[in-house]
């Protein structure tokens, strides 16, 4: 069994209203020091291989055809 | 001309859809379910609106991926006409036959309402029916419909005449680059837009100003009205 953790982030250049909303509302809450807020996802997998490059090269492949939107999201992946 | 609507788990707008097809066309269309690997020989393929697969991941991400994509994909590399208007739109996206993503409107709320649009381009299989720079009346109603394109993809969409509607000025819903309200692949056979043309095809509705993409799409132009 691999564990395995993919973060994915909306793309420098790319408007995350929600992260800007979130950073509003930590403003509110007097956290000053906050200069920007970025929103993502995070999703953990685990997979019934003990083959840790196949399973990089699977969670690669994951993020490509579903878990990102590589139009307008970046994705990395950590194997445990 | 016939035509075929999909259908998903999920989706809420459909029977608007095939309502409004079978009016404008006088023939109901066929409907295919998402695991259907076959669509029937029509001329049109419409994905209508809702929320499939409750958008969970993305709007459209799930729905995008079920095995009746392959055959929407064969029927638009045919020449096929294909219509995704709202999550359909989104689903065209997430499906690669579209350029362009659609994100959270930029003011976070859903917004249901009438927008106005301008057809900024009417040399289309699917705009024929208005005039160029005419400005039509249509509703709206969705969480995500924020259109966002890559700068060289905007440039490529703008040369190619791909922009077929833009919130006309003042109007612009959810924050969408450009305006951009509905575009088409670069051979111009494939439609995806956010408002609901479905919705104001008849004096029921309050307007008709919807129905010339479906006179337009169905080859219906100058006939009389079924």
């Amino acid at each position: 069994m691999i564990k395995a953790r993919v973060t994915v982030t909306l793309k420098n250049g790319v408007l995350d209203p929600q992260g800007k909303a979130i950073e509003g509302a930590l403003h509110a809450l007097d956290f000053s020091d906050v200069a920007k807020v970025r929103q993502g996802k995070v999703f953990d997998l685990e997979l019934d291989t003990a083959d840790r490059a196949k399973a990089e090269t699977e969670l690669k492949a994951m993020c490509e055809k579903l878990l990102a939107n590589t139009v307008i999201e970046d994705f990395a992946v950590e194997v445990e | 001309m016939k035509s075929a609507v999909i259908l998903l788990p999920g989706l809420n707008r459909d029977r608007d859809m095939i309502a409004a097809l079978t009016k404008i066309s006088g023939k109901p269309p066929v409907t295919v379910w998402q695991t259907d690997t076959e669509i029937p020989d029509v001329d049109l393929v419409v994905i209508p609106g809702g929320f499939s697969y409750g958008d969970y991941l993305r709007c459209g991400a799930i729905g995008a991926r079920m095995p009746v994509m392959d055959a929407i994909r064969r029927k638009a590399e045919s020449g096929v006409r294909v219509m995704g208007v709202c999550n359909g739109f989104q689903i065209l996206l997430e499906a690669g036959l579209l350029p362009g993503a659609l994100m959270r409107n930029a003011s976070l709320k859903f917004v249901c309402k009438e927008v106005k649009l301008e057809v900024v381009n009417a040399d289309t299989t699917f705009s024929r029916a208005y005039a160029q720079g005419q400005v039509i009346r249509c509703p709206v109603a969705h969480h995500d419909g924020n259109y966002f394109a890559d700068a060289e993809t905007l440039a490529r969409m703008n040369g190619n005449g791909q922009v077929v509607f833009r919130y006309a000025e003042g109007t612009n819903p959810n924050g969408s680059i450009e305006d951009i309200a509905g575009i088409v692949n670069e051979a111009g056979n494939v439609l995806g837009m956010m408002p609901h043309p479905e919705n104001l095809i008849e004096p029921a509705h309050g307007g008709s100003d919807g129905r010339g993409i479906f006179e337009s799409a169905l080859d219906l132009l100058g006939k009389a009205a079924a």
